[in-house]
């Protein structure tokens, strides 16, 4: 297996309050990995710093073999913030081509890109709308289409299923599952929904900055001997503490 | 090509607002014509500076009497005025009095010429009075800027055109970027590997072409409709404006990293843009205390106006203006810089 995002001993902290503390981690190429745990538990920080937009205060990151931050890096990266972030003035497609023309890519790949991306998530007729007209739901797919406009292979996605209905909800996680099946992309997703952790390859559940386990659901579910994720959660904490 | 993409994504956003292109380029219009029927009224002669070739001193000591500086000088000229400083130029040979006003601020001339003349009058009643035979004065007078057809509003025109320019550009470039912030864009477009650099360049491009349209609607308005002074180029109008607009938007970028709502980019008006109306030559700044000169002079639309006014009014080159564009140009380049260095609240990188 190849390694794609390592971090080792980081900490962050913002003033003095300590957001991080010697976080530890390795993700592997085509995996599906989770991050769960409660809001501000320290996950957004943490996935801010594996893009490169923030540096950590200690430690060291690596994607792709490559310190972080580093901006050619971006081009292998897809990210997804919490909020939509889409300019709601132009329709879909003007927000697809103004992100892609961020990338490095040539005039025919924009277009294949964009078509292929706004046909993943189910956009191709709608591409003409402002997103001011769009709903909720499709303002998160085409949120998710920017992420992959440059096929990158690292998808990086800071809570995408928040606030959508449940039948959207599976249809992201079944895109995302076949990402990384037949693209061997590596996602990480920060959650705080539990039923969700099931269906990543490994989680970590973070709290109050610090990783308290890790560990495929099956493996998390056999160590802790409970029956639910949640309950590992719960005795994973409670150990800590 | 991440610029041209940053500067079309701008063209396509803003043209879908049309009230605030409405804003941009009507509003100004509004406000120009209001103020021109607005403003015309007398001003004060009382601190001005006065050469007086060959007068009579009893003018002299009425003119004295009302707090003007008299000074005496063997010959009239307007090179006299212009590097002396002054504000008018009296000659008096026989029974003639020449006056040149420098007219840089028509209303005080109006004053001027007014108590000139009373002064001139009581002499004549003075004579009378005495039984000798009244001297026939007669008046003569000449500009050095302008005409006897110059009201303040041309004065004031050129000011307001960069005020117009300064004030607009501001506000829309600062809640664009604003916005940016506030939905997350600017987060999501740092995530992508174009340089922050980038983003401000393509900003200032972006916006620039909308300050560069306005400034065009504006001054063909002034000149064409309002019949505005226009004794300089125009070239010189749009590259003063230009260089203002980019001042404008560097700062109002610049100044909504400090806002965290539109209300709160709105607040920053009262502070960063009424003073400079008032401290951009609406009210001479001349005569006034050392310390009020000093803040002028941090403030951009101070040199913005002064370059228009010179070139609008008194039809000066680009010689006489290169100054303040120079000044412009650090503003704007400072402000540029900072912007670059704020982005990197976003990404350090």
């Amino acid at each position: 297996m190849e390694t794609t995002v390592k971090l080792q001993q980081v900490s962050k902290s913002f003033g003095k309050k300590t957001v991080l503390s010697e976080v530890n981690l390795s993700i592997e190429k085509g995996q599906i990995y989770g991050m769960i745990g409660p809001s501000g538990a320290g996950k957004t920080t943490l996935v801010k710093m594996i893009v490169g937009m923030d540096t950590p205060n200690e430690g060291l990151i690596e994607v792709l073999n490559t310190k972080m931050p580093n901006l050619s890096m971006l081009q292998q990266i897809g990210y997804m913030a919490q909020s939509d972030a889409l300019y709601n003035e132009l329709t879909g497609g003007e927000n697809l081509r103004f992100f892609a023309s961020m990338f490095k890519m040539g005039r025919e790949e924009q277009k294949q890109r964009i078509s292929y991306a706004a046909g993943l998530v189910n956009l191709t007729h709608e591409l003409g709308k402002k997103v001011s007209a769009y709903s909720g739901g499709m303002k998160r797919r085409l949120s998710l289409a920017i992420a992959l406009i440059h096929d990158p292979s690292v998808l990086i996605l800071d809570e995408p299923t928040v606030g959508i209905d449940p039948e959207l909800r599976q249809s992201i996680w079944n895109e995302l599952t076949r990402l990384k099946n037949s693209e061997h992309k590596t996602i990480i997703v920060t959650t705080h929904v539990m039923d969700e952790a099931d269906k990543c390859d490994m989680l970590a559940m973070v709290r109050e900055g610090r990783i308290l386990t890790s560990g495929s659901p099956e493996q998390l579910k056999r160590q802790y001997q409970v029956e639910s994720l949640e309950d590992v959660f719960l005795q994973a904490g409670g150990q800590q503490s | 090509m991440r610029i041209r993409a940053l500067i079309r994504r701008i063209c396509e956003q803003l043209l879908r607002d049309k009230r605030t292109l409405a804003l941009l380029f009507l509003a100004p219009l509004l406000v120009l014509s209001l103020m021109y029927y607005l403003f015309n009224h007398t001003g004060n002669a009382a601190d001005a500076k006065i050469g007086a070739v060959n007068l009579n001193p009893k003018i002299v000591e009425m003119m004295q009497q009302q707090g003007m500086e008299v000074i005496s000088y063997e010959k009239a000229d307007k090179d006299i005025l212009v590097n002396e400083h002054l504000d008018a130029l009296l000659e008096m040979q026989d029974s003639k009095i020449h006056l040149i006003l420098k007219n840089s601020d028509p209303s005080q001339s109006k004053a001027l010429q007014m108590k000139i003349s009373q002064a001139a009058a009581a002499i004549s009643n003075f004579s009378q009075n005495q039984g000798n035979a009244a001297p026939n004065l007669t008046f003569t007078t000449d500009y050095v800027y302008g005409s006897a057809d110059t009201t303040y509003f041309d004065t004031l025109s050129p000011i307001l055109i960069g005020f117009f320019v300064f004030f607009f550009v501001f506000l829309i470039s600062g809640i664009g970027l604003l916005r940016e912030r506030t939905t997350g864009t600017m987060e999501r477009l740092m995530s992508t590997p174009v340089r922050r650099g980038e983003v401000i360049i393509g900003y200032l491009v972006g916006y620039g072409i909308f300050a560069f349209i306005q400034t065009v609607i504006i001054v063909i308005y002034a000149t064409m409709v309002l019949g505005m002074n226009m004794a300089g180029s125009i070239w010189y109008v749009l590259l003063t404006n230009l260089l203002l607009a980019f001042v404008a938007l560097s700062l109002g970028i610049l100044l909504s990293t400090f806002a965290s709502s539109e209300f709160q980019m709105v607040q920053f008006i009262p502070i960063v843009i009424i003073p400079q109306i008032f401290f951009a030559g609406i009210f001479p700044l001349d005569h006034m205390a050392a310390w009020v000169q000093v803040i002028a002079r941090i403030m951009p639309l101070y040199y913005g106006a002064d370059a228009l006014k010179d070139v609008m009014y008194k039809g000066l080159g680009f010689g006489d203006i290169a100054l303040d564009l120079g000044v412009l140009v650090l503003f704007a380049a400072l402000f540029i810089v900072l912007n670059i260095l704020a982005l990197k609240k976003y990404r350090k990188l």
